[in-house]
């Protein structure tokens, strides 16, 4: 099952909320590098399973996870492995976004400062490095004293995922992360999510089938808590396996 | 849900819901034209409704009322005071004898009596309520917060006379006979004993100075009970602030590989940072006001404290311990009106910054809600 | 397996132990400043419990005080919190309630609205002294009401009233908008909907606030200090204008006033452990019922 193009290989993997199973034994290989996505209807579990690639949900205190997640082979959820590094390693931009309500330059500057980096010019290299990769530089350069809160919709969006890369990841994982935005900020922040694919790997859970058809180099169908089909974008979208998947990207449920 | 939900509404409303009234009325029999009759009708409960707001609205206002009125009969009794004797006179005078002939009535000594008491109890009240705030928001599991919630909420609304009076004949003698002769005697001997310059003399005649207690009745011991007054009021108004601060803060820094620690002090603190100074704000202002633990423990001297063992009579004790026996009417009960309209002014001052802060705070989370 | 593969890794994700000597630092000192205010409480409620448990019997809560108050029980005192804190309550519940109606359904935003909630904000936190003195100079003295149960009935609900207003607006916010609207749908009228569904669908948590606020209430002493509080009085008061005991006076003037201070020390540890329980037995039950409500709330 673990090639050397798989970043994360998720081997007979359960997620449980108290007695609810909310993700059941789920088998995926995520390719490095590549845009991988996440569909299915809502309370599928896809969220779900997108938030314990970074151990996300440790945070709610009644979960509990069965199987195994491989990070570059290693089991994330060993009692050994180190979620903080993890976290870093693996960023996340969520559905709504949500800077800091502090300045722009101080959003992105969080992550490098929290690893103990000081000096101010390397800090300046890393935020400005950061958002012009999140194609935010342009924007925002005149104000990075501003709050980040006072961007616009998208702005705010990409500057979560400047925050995102500060880290230098090499992943990072998307919650719907479009969902709370308008057409044209989509659209952005879609032609971003293809530039950043050549250095980070993405994975992106979307309730929004064209973007998964758009963007995704492959497609994983659940429903259900269950993993239903797995393959290529074109694959699963033009000549799909399973009767359920053909049902709802068609249109038929969802 | 819902089938339950119109069932009650139908037997809750029956009593006098619009169906019942049109029932009525097509008893009585309606008004023959079709216009009189809607007019009629509307006229009827619009007027009652309109009534009730009426009233509804009137009381409404009773709070307004009532401040109103406070203002107006504290200055009112206040006001001859500060007329008779100069109002620079009765705030900066060093001497309050309110009893002597001629009595002389400066409330300097009462106000940094309150100052006083009131510094040393946030020194130690507002890293303590603050901290329980941070530990019952962000720390504490699901268990340990629904038990210490409810008793910081205990502690909030414990008499103060008996805090004032386990401060009394607890805290006082432990100060006194036992603290005492340990710091200011056998601290400074073992001091002494040591040779070494400025700890064996300097020090020594200092701790033998300054750490006797010649009373346990005296600010410090009102200040550890103020204390235990404060911390409730502090932790609960904190605790509200810091978890209204947004789940997506912390998901965001958790996400970026922050710790704790880390989440606490860089993004929940300073995303609460507002409401976390109206506690502290609201924290002093219940130490000010607070009557019988400085009433009962702060020993009782009218004169300016100036170590942290001397004693003291803050305002609120001032006005408890001497109305009475102020004579109604006599210069020394309008005094202790204008020592309470100073203390209302303090407190009124407070209000208003913590309800300034609060606002702004309001405007920038409403704002990010773009 | 995974263990041996990680060396490999150009990355360190697999570390023994995290060792993080500041995280841990500061969440033990948080941790210990957490529990601080719940030790105290227990600290003093153990102390007077020892000291006061012995005094507690049956004779010491149904006797009046005898011998210069040195001997004999605290009934006319129970007597006196109960009576003060029963009339604030009937006096205030009514009008902090319709307050509260008047701020979450009947308050336009604008100029009024903002004196309310600023009036209800300031006279929360006004020293309870000077409510003192505001009932001295109104209800004692301008009312000719005289040191009365009234005037400190008075006095107390005027200091309770942001408290009440607070919680029964709390209440009446929480209940849903949705219930308002099916009202509305029936064709009830404003005020029918706020009487048949939002006082009732409101009416626990507004008693839940009244029961907390009676606390507070019945534990004070510096608003009836000059209002309504006795020294002594021979037996239960007779009728509203007449001067009461009450507990949190009792254990004043019993500690510090007077020529029996330590021979009356029983007494007072008696009478700050009925106190407490009546208080904290009241806060006990307002929390007990405003959780029970919380967990039973359907909507």
């Amino acid at each position: 099952m673990v090639n050397d193009k798989s970043i994360f290989t998720i081997n007979d993997f359960s997620i449980y909320y108290g007695n609810f199973k909310a993700v059941n034994n789920i088998k995926l290989p995520i390719e490095a590098n590549k845009i991988t996505a996440i569909i299915g209807p809502s309370g599928c579990g896809k969220t779900t399973l997108l938030r314990s690639l970074n151990r996300m949900n440790d945070l709610i205190t009644t979960s509990r996870v069965e199987g195994q997640v491989l990070f570059q082979g290693v089991d994330i959820y060993h009692k050994d492995t180190d979620v903080i590094e993890l976290r870093r390693r693996v960023g996340m931009v969520f559905q709504k976004p949500n800077p800091f309500p502090s300045s722009v330059y101080e959003n992105v500057a969080y992550g490098p400062k929290l690893k103990g980096i000081k000096k101010k010019s390397q800090l300046d290299e890393i935020v400005e490095n950061a958002l012009v990769r999140a194609d935010l530089w342009k924007e925002v350069r005149d104000k990075l004293n501003e709050s980040g809160l006072s961007l616009s919709g998208g702005q705010m969006q990409r500057l979560c995922i400047a925050r995102s890369l500060a880290q230098e990841p090499e992943v990072i994982l998307f919650d719907e992360p479009t969902s709370a935005l308008d057409p044209i900020s989509t659209a952005n922040i879609e032609n971003l999510l293809q530039q950043l694919q050549k250095t980070v790997t993405i994975i992106i859970v979307t309730h929004n089938m064209q973007q998964a058809a758009r963007i995704s180099e492959y497609t994983a169908f659940m429903y259900l808590g269950e993993m239903i089909e797995f393959g290529e974008t074109d694959t699963i979208f033009v000549n799909p396996h399973n009767k359920l998947t053909e049902e709802y990207i068609t249109g038929r449920f969802g | 849900m819902n089938q339950v939900l119109s069932f009650w509404l139908v037997q809750n409303l029956s009593g006098n819901n619009t169906l019942t009234l049109l029932l009525k009325r097509t008893e009585e029999g309606f008004p023959t034209s079709g216009n009189d009759r809607e007019r009629v009708f509307t006229l009827k409960w619009q007027t009652k409704e309109k009534a009730v707001e009426f009233v509804v609205s009137s009381i409404g206002l009773v709070s307004v009322i009532v401040l109103l009125l406070i203002g107006f009969f504290l200055f009112k009794e206040a006001f001859q005071i500060f007329y008779k004797a100069g109002a620079l006179q009765v705030i900066f005078g060093s001497a309050w004898y309110p009893t002597y002939d001629p009595p002389s009535f400066g409330m300097w000594p009462l106000i940094m009596g309150t100052l006083a008491v009131t510094l040393i109890t946030a020194i130690m009240a507002i890293p303590l309520g603050l901290g329980t705030a941070v530990y019952i928001a962000e720390v504490a599991n699901h268990r340990v917060k629904e038990f210490l919630k409810p008793l910081i909420e205990m502690l909030a609304s414990f008499p103060s006379v008996v805090l004032a009076f386990f401060g009394m004949v607890v805290i006082a003698p432990i100060l006194s006979n036992w603290l005492s002769p340990i710091l200011s005697e056998k601290l400074p001997e073992l001091l002494k004993s040591t040779n070494i310059p400025f700890i064996s003399t300097t020090l020594a005649d200092f701790c033998y100075d300054k750490l006797f207690i010649a009373s346990g009745l005296n600010i410090s011991t009102a200040a550890l009970m103020l204390m235990v007054r404060a911390i409730p009021v502090i932790s609960s108004i904190a605790e509200d602030a810091l978890t209204a601060v947004p789940r997506t803060y912390r998901e965001a820094s958790y996400s970026l590989g922050a710790d704790k620690w880390e989440t606490i002090w860089k993004v929940v603190i300073p995303a609460s940072v507002s409401g976390l100074s109206v506690a502290v704000i609201l924290g002093i202002g219940t130490i000010i006001g607070e009557t019988m633990i400085v009433l009962m423990v702060a020993g009782g001297a009218a004169v300016v404290p100036h170590w942290i063992f001397d004693a003291a009579r803050p305002m609120p004790a001032a006005i408890a311990a001497e109305m009475a026996e102020a004579p109604y009417q006599s210069l020394h009960y309008h005094a202790l009106f204008g020592v309470g309209a100073i203390l209302f002014l303090i407190t009124f001052v407070l209000s208003l910054i913590s309800d300034f802060i609060s606002k702004k705070y309001r405007a920038v989370r409403i704002g990010e809600k773009v | 397996m995974q263990d041996t593969e990680s060396i490999h890794k150009p990355f360190m994700l697999v570390r023994k132990k995290r060792f993080n000597l500041k995280q841990g630092f500061f969440l033990s000192l948080i941790r210990m400043l957490g529990f601080a205010g719940a030790i105290t409480l227990f600290v003093i409620l153990f102390f007077v419990a020892y000291n006061g448990i012995h005094v507690l019997s049956w004779e010491f809560i149904t006797q009046p005080p005898v011998d210069a108050m040195t001997k004999g029980g605290i009934f006319p005192v129970i007597i006196g919190t109960v009576a003060l804190t029963v009339f604030c309550m009937i006096i205030i519940i009514p009008i902090g309630v319709t307050t509260a109606i008047f701020l979450s359904e009947y308050a336009k935003p604008g100029l009024i609205l903002n004196m309310v909630m600023m009036s209800i904000y300031t006279l929360a936190g006004v020293p309870s002294v000077v409510f003192g003195l505001f009932g001295l100079a109104v209800f004692v003295v301008a009312f000719n009401f005289g040191m009365s149960l009234l005037a400190g009935s008075l006095t107390l609900a005027i200091m309770v009233l942001p408290y009440i207003i607070s919680t029964s607006e709390e209440a009446i916010k929480a209940v849903p908008n949705s219930f308002k609207e099916a009202s509305f749908a029936c064709g009830a009228t404003k005020w029918q909907t706020i009487r048949k569904v939002v006082l009732p669908t409101a009416m626990p948590g507004i008693l839940t606030g009244s029961i907390l606020g009676t606390a507070k209430v019945s534990g004070e002493t510096a608003p009836i200090m000059f209002t309504a509080a006795a020294f002594f009085t021979p037996g239960v008061p007779q009728s509203l204008f007449e001067p009461v005991m009450a507990l949190p006076y009792h254990i004043y003037v019993l500690a510090t006033a007077g020529t029996h201070i330590e021979e009356t020390r029983p007494i007072q540890y008696g009478t700050a452990l009925t106190l407490i329980v009546l208080v904290l037995g009241m806060n006990l039950l307002g929390i007990i019922l405003r959780s029970r409500q919380r967990k039973k709330k359907a909507w």
